[in-house]
Formats: C-alpha cells, sequence, structure tokens
C-alpha cells in the first residue's frame, strides 16, 4: 500500500479505475472511485458528489419571505431543517427576536425531524448492515429483509418514523410544503386537539427510542474490534452548544474542538461564521471543503453531525437521553465515542433526546399561545444556523432595499463532513480494499462508511427508472475492462 | 373512516419534470371537485415515497401512485405493481413497490390493488420549468386520468393497463 493520504495518486496513469456510482441508500447520488494497482493496492480514494445542487443561484431574486418555503424544496428528505435554518436567518433580516410561543412551535417542529429522520436512518437505511453483516446476502441486505427478519424493529421504525411526521404536520399545517415558521415566528400554534393528539403516543415513543439505543449500543458489544476500528480517524469537530454546555440541537454558539479535545472556539456568534469557517474547492468535486481559518485547508477540516455533538456537549438536558450519554462516552474506555461506527449509537441517543423534548414540550402551555409573529429593525444579512439530524447547516442571505434576496451562502451539514467521509472511506480502503480481490461485499465497505454519517447528497428528485449502480473496472488508458451491474433484483452481473 | 381510493402523486415542483405528478394531482382535484367526486378520494402529494405511505394505505379499496419517469414510455405508462422487496436497495426514497411489500410486512396481508401511472419527464433540472413535451404529455395523461376516475375499479384499471 501507499504511504500518501490516498487522495492524489502519484502515477494515476498506471493504475486501474473502480467506481462506485452512485453510493446506494444514501440521499441524492454520489460516486467513488478507486484507483488500484495490477497487485490491487489502493492508491487513490476519493468521494464525488455527482450533481451540482446549484439553489443559491435558483434563490436569488426571490422575496426573502419565500425563502422558508422555497428552500425545503431542496431536500426531500430533511425539507423541515432547511426550513428552519431559513427561517432563523430571516428572523434576523426582519430583526424579531421570537416569541414563546414560536420558538416552542418551531423547536417541536424541529425535533420531530430529527426523530424521524434518526429513525429512518437507523432502521431502514443502515440496520440491514448493522444486522446482517457489511458482506451478508446482497438481496436480504435492505428494509424488507429486517421486516423478515427482525418483524418488531422493523415496525418500531416505521411507526416512530410516522410519529415524527406527524409532529412534523401538526406545528407545519402540511405534510410537505409547510408554512408554518414564517420570518419572525409562526403562522399557527399547536391547539389542544392537536397535542392530545400526540401526547397519546408519546410514551410508547420514548419507550421504543430506549430500545434503540440498546440495540445500537448490543451491536457495537458485540462486533467490539470490528465497529473500534473500522474507518475510524481523529478530526476536529464542529457543534452548536447551549449557554450553560449543553446539547441544543435548535440554538446556540458555535464550538470547535481539536483532534484532541481542545477549545478552538466556543459559545462563538454564528452570525459572523464566516471568521471561523472558510470554504475550499477542489478540482475533483461539486462539494466544497469547509475548514477553520485559524488551521488552515490542509489540516482545518471537521466533522459534525450526532457522533460531535454527543461527545463534544456538556451534558444532554433530558435525563434518559443523558444517562445513555454517559454510558456511551464511558463504554470501553471511550472507544464508542471515538469510532465512526459510534454516529449510530450516538444518534439514537440524540432520537431519545428527542423524544423526551417532545413530550416536555407537549405539556408546555405555551404551545397553546396566540403571540406568534414579532418584528423589529429590517437588516441586510441574515444567518440561521440549526443543529439538523446530519450536523450543523449554515443558511446566509443578503437582503436588498427591495425586498430581494441578492446572495445566498448555504453550508448544509453533509458538505461540513466532506472531508471527514473521504477519510473515513480511505481507512476503510487501507483496512478492508488494499490488496485483496474486489467483490461486492468489500466495495459495501466502503458504504457503510458513508452511511454511518447520513449523507445527504443534495438531490430531490428520484424519478422512476433511475438509480441503476454499476461498477466499472477502467485500464490505465481508461478504457472498460469489465463492468458489474447491480439488477433490480439486487443481483450483480 | 379512510376514503376508498388513495392517490399518491409524487414530486418535486422546483425541479423541471419532477413537477408533473404534483400538477397532475391538481387537475385531478379539480376534476373530482367538479364532478362532486371528491368524498371517494384521498389525494397526497410528496417529494418521496417512503416507509411510513405504507400507514396511509390501510382501508382502501385502490391505489393510485403517480410518478414522472426518466427513460420511460411516452406519453406515460399505466401498470398494476406487485410487491418487490429488493429495489428498495437503492436510495432513501422507495419505490411504489416496496410500499406495499413494507404494507404486506406490516399488517401480515395483503395490499390493496395498486397502480403506477409513470409520466414521461425530459428535463429534471433545479430551477427548471415543465419541458414543451411534459407538457404535451400532460395534456394526454389527464384525458386517460378521467377515464380511470370514471371507473375506479381495479378489473377496469386493468383492462387500461400498457406495456411498460
Amino acid at each position: 500500500m501507499t504511504d500518501s493520504n490516498l487522495e492524489t495518486a502519484a502515477h494515476p496513469e498506471k493504475l486501474r479505475r473502480v467506481a462506485i456510482d452512485p453510493v446506494s441508500r444514501v440521499e441524492g447520488h454520489g460516486k467513488v472511485t478507486l484507483l488500484l494497482d495490477e497487485n490491487d493496492h489502493v492508491h487513490q480514494v476519493r468521494l464525488h458528489i455527482v450533481e451540482f445542487r446549484g439553489f443559491e443561484k435558483f434563490i436569488q431574486g426571490r422575496p426573502y419571505w419565500e425563502a422558508p418555503v422555497m428552500v425545503q424544496r431542496l431536500c426531500g428528505i430533511c425539507p423541515v431543517s432547511h426550513n428552519l435554518a431559513a427561517s432563523k436567518a430571516m428572523d434576523m433580516i426582519v430583526g424579531a427576536t421570537l416569541t414563546p410561543t414560536a420558538e416552542k412551535v418551531r423547536r417541536l417542529m424541529h425535533y420531530g425531524q430529527i426523530l424521524q429522520s434518526h429513525a429512518l436512518h437507523f432502521f431502514h437505511l443502515s440496520s440491514p448492515d448493522l444486522l446482517f453483516g457489511f458482506d451478508s446476502d446482497v438481496s436480504k441486505r435492505n428494509i424488507v429483509g429486517i421486516a423478515a427478519a427482525y418483524p418488531d424493529i422493523a415496525r418500531q421504525g416505521v411507526l416512530l418514523r410516522k410519529f415524527g411526521q406527524e409532529v412534523i404536520r401538526v406545528t407545519s399545517g402540511k405534510r410537505i410544503h409547510g408554512t408554518g415558521s414564517v420570518p419572525g415566528g409562526v403562522n399557527k400554534n399547536v391547539s389542544v386537539e392537536e397535542r392530545n393528539y400526540l401526547l397519546k403516543d408519546i410514551k410508547q415513543i420514548i419507550s421504543w427510542c430506549s430500545d434503540s439505543v440498546r440495540i445500537a449500543q448490543q451491536l457495537f458489544e458485540q462486533n467490539l474490534d470490528t465497529y473500534n476500528d473500522f474507518g475510524s480517524f481523529k478530526s476536529h469537530t464542529l457543534n452548536l452548544i447551549r449557554a450553560d454546555g449543553a446539547m441544543d440541537l435548535y440554538h446556540g454558539g458555535l464550538r470547535a474542538r481539536d483532534m484532541d479535545g481542545n477549545d478552538l472556539f466556543d459559545h462563538y456568534d454564528y452570525a459572523h461564521y464566516w471568521d471561523v469557517i472558510f470554504e475550499d474547492v477542489k478540482p475533483w468535486s461539486y462539494m466544497k471543503f469547509p475548514f477553520l481559518r485559524s488551521l488552515g485547508p490542509e489540516t482545518g477540516w471537521y466533522r459534525v453531525g450526532p457522533l460531535t455533538r454527543v461527545t463534544q456537549c456538556d451534558f444532554i438536558p433530558t435525563p434518559m437521553a443523558e444517562q445513555a450519554r454517559r454510558e456511551f462516552m464511558a463504554f470501553n474506555g471511550g472507544s464508542a465515542a471515538k469510532a465512526t461506527l459510534g454516529f449510530h449509537w450516538a444518534r439514537m441517543i440524540e432520537m431519545l433526546h428527542a423524544a423526551e423534548l417532545i413530550e416536555e414540550l407537549l405539556h408546555d402551555a405555551d404551545l397553546q399561545g396566540n403571540d406568534l409573529v414579532n418584528l423589529g429593525q429590517r437588516q441586510e444579512r441574515g444567518v440561521g444556523v440549526i443543529e439538523a439530524p446530519r450536523g450543523t447547516l449554515i443558511h446566509h442571505y443578503k437582503v436588498d432595499e427591495h425586498d430581494q434576496i441578492v446572495r445566498c451562502n448555504l453550508i448544509v451539514s453533509t458538505t461540513h463532513n466532506n472531508q471527514a467521509m473521504n477519510e473515513a472511506i480511505r481507512q476503510v480502503a487501507r483496512q478492508y480494499i488494499d490488496g485483496r480481490k474486489l467483490t461486492e461485499g468489500l466495495l459495501n465497505h466502503i458504504e457503510v462508511a458513508i452511511r454511518a454519517f447520513d449523507p445527504c447528497l443534495s438531490c430531490a428528485t428520484h424519478a422512476l427508472g433511475k438509480m441503476p449502480l454499476e461498477v466499472e473496472l477502467l485500464d490505465c488508458e481508461g478504457a472498460s475492462v469489465s463492468t458489474l451491474t447491480r439488477s433490480a433484483d439486487g443481483t450483480f452481473s | 373512516m379512510a376514503a376508498p381510493i388513495l392517490i399518491i402523486a409524487i414530486g418535486n415542483e422546483s425541479r423541471g419534470d419532477d413537477a408533473l405528478a404534483p400538477l397532475l394531482l391538481r387537475q385531478i382535484d379539480r376534476w373530482l371537485v367538479n364532478k362532486a367526486r371528491a368524498e371517494q378520494f384521498e389525494l397526497i402529494e410528496e417529494f418521496q415515497l417512503q416507509i411510513e405511505h405504507a400507514m396511509d394505505m390501510v382501508g382502501r379499496e385502490l391505489i393510485l401512485f403517480i410518478d414522472a419517469g426518466m427513460d420511460t414510455p411516452a406519453p406515460f405508462s399505466f401498470y398494476r405493481i406487485e410487491p418487490n422487496h429488493v429495489r428498495t436497495l437503492f436510495s432513501h426514497a422507495l419505490t411504489p413497490e416496496a410500499v406495499i411489500a413494507t404494507y404486506g410486512q406490516l399488517y401480515q396481508q395483503c395490499s390493496p390493488p395498486a397502480f403506477v401511472l409513470c409520466v414521461k419527464g425530459e428535463k429534471f433540472d433545479l430551477g427548471s420549468p415543465l419541458s414543451s413535451q411534459a407538457q404535451q404529455n400532460m395534456v394526454l395523461v389527464m384525458g386517460f386520468m378521467e377515464e380511470l376516475l370514471h371507473k375506479p375499479r381495479p378489473l377496469a384499471w386493468e383492462e387500461r393497463c400498457t406495456q411498460h
């Protein structure tokens, strides 16, 4: 194996190329390429983003109040995250300080989103790998294979997801294109009937979330050596944090720590995020590579998301999730907190936290308040940051005197994790691919590492007939040597 | 009580011809209101199909999924679907076949009869309007849709199935 960092091979012209295109069971379309020599040693590994999002241009010229609704069309999986981040940015534009009712309705919506997204990811996108094995029979390694072998788990996953979606529907007014969150507040409260509708199931939901934490823990315990090492690497971290150091998924200051856990900055006002975060570009990817300015583009990359949030907060402000966090941090001398596959366990802790918060909020009478919108002095710029299911999400807008958006910059969670995902798959390539004959099972190890981050690679279109999976072998001249295609029935030919 | 017929339209209006299904659903809605048939139908618009849509199918007699297609027959195809597990491999989003398979796993029974109406699209770029070809397909498919709505029964719909 080469000693390089595997980002760029020294002599790519002599190597053969393997592409995993697109990466399956992640949102949107990604592609992984590996360059191998004649002895199957790995010289280069890259995660590419195939589709250019282009949303920042799309939104220019629109009136600012449209942004919270328009941005929901960015993504079919996490529209609520974009809706809330844009709403927070527009709160700054209209100079608003939210009323208690507005903030609590938005928080309830956000926790519903966290719950449904984490449930979908764990039960239906990752559990096939985790329960059956990374190189198990590909025809079973999917959601319905889980339903056949573990029917209770599959059913709980569906019902958890459905409950989260119902929280979103109640708070946003619709199943999709919700208009509940608006610049300066919300346009509806939660009625007593709606509250009671959600309350009747919440105890069961919390119980299932608690069970899910145990499942994630057991999977780690049962495969300790693999889980400790699989695609693991050291990185800096970035997340929002509440003023008292608690996990807060909706609002807070920015906390960045280096790979040894030392503070780089803490409680930093995100309204000036560009003073501490910058974005690098690389010629081989449409996705930018954010980095911490103080460390520079080469070494300043970082990791966001559930693993970062659970390990970098001082505590979680709900009792069951806090107990789970303590057990997670103490497990096996802290090994899960450093492992890429620790993402799954951390994600379930956050799901439990979200369920506890939903119950807490449902008992809060402010949800039925009628003071919904607050406006202040109009501003030119607005920045909104939340902790979306996949990690820190930044929306930044500039609005002119005609109320039109003239500039927009989004740094989505998956972009923050761009370099981290590349590091994870390079580590997996070193551990599992290097020097071996490629099989579908080995290639799936690469995908398992990517899926741990739950990336959302930008695409919200899903027309029928799309989404093949093809692995192509090319010779050093770029000519196709052989092609491996995964067909609709899951077999390779 | 659930309406006996469920129509789910899947698409993102901001992505060119991916808007075909949502736009068609609105035409269907107007048609049903004009014909005083709306109470028989529930119409759902979604970006993507997901596991919880299996729960929307409970208590129905007939289900129709409408979606735009790439590289699919023009101007549209219409066919009955059966549960298919393995096509769930490829994305967060499920196929209609996978949703009815999930229904079977959840409720331990066959799903209600389910059909797909797939309207061919050409361009799916962010911010693009509906392509001219998609607009033409839309006119043709609405005429076909009205025939389906006049006789919303599995056997009648099977007789209208096209090759796909």
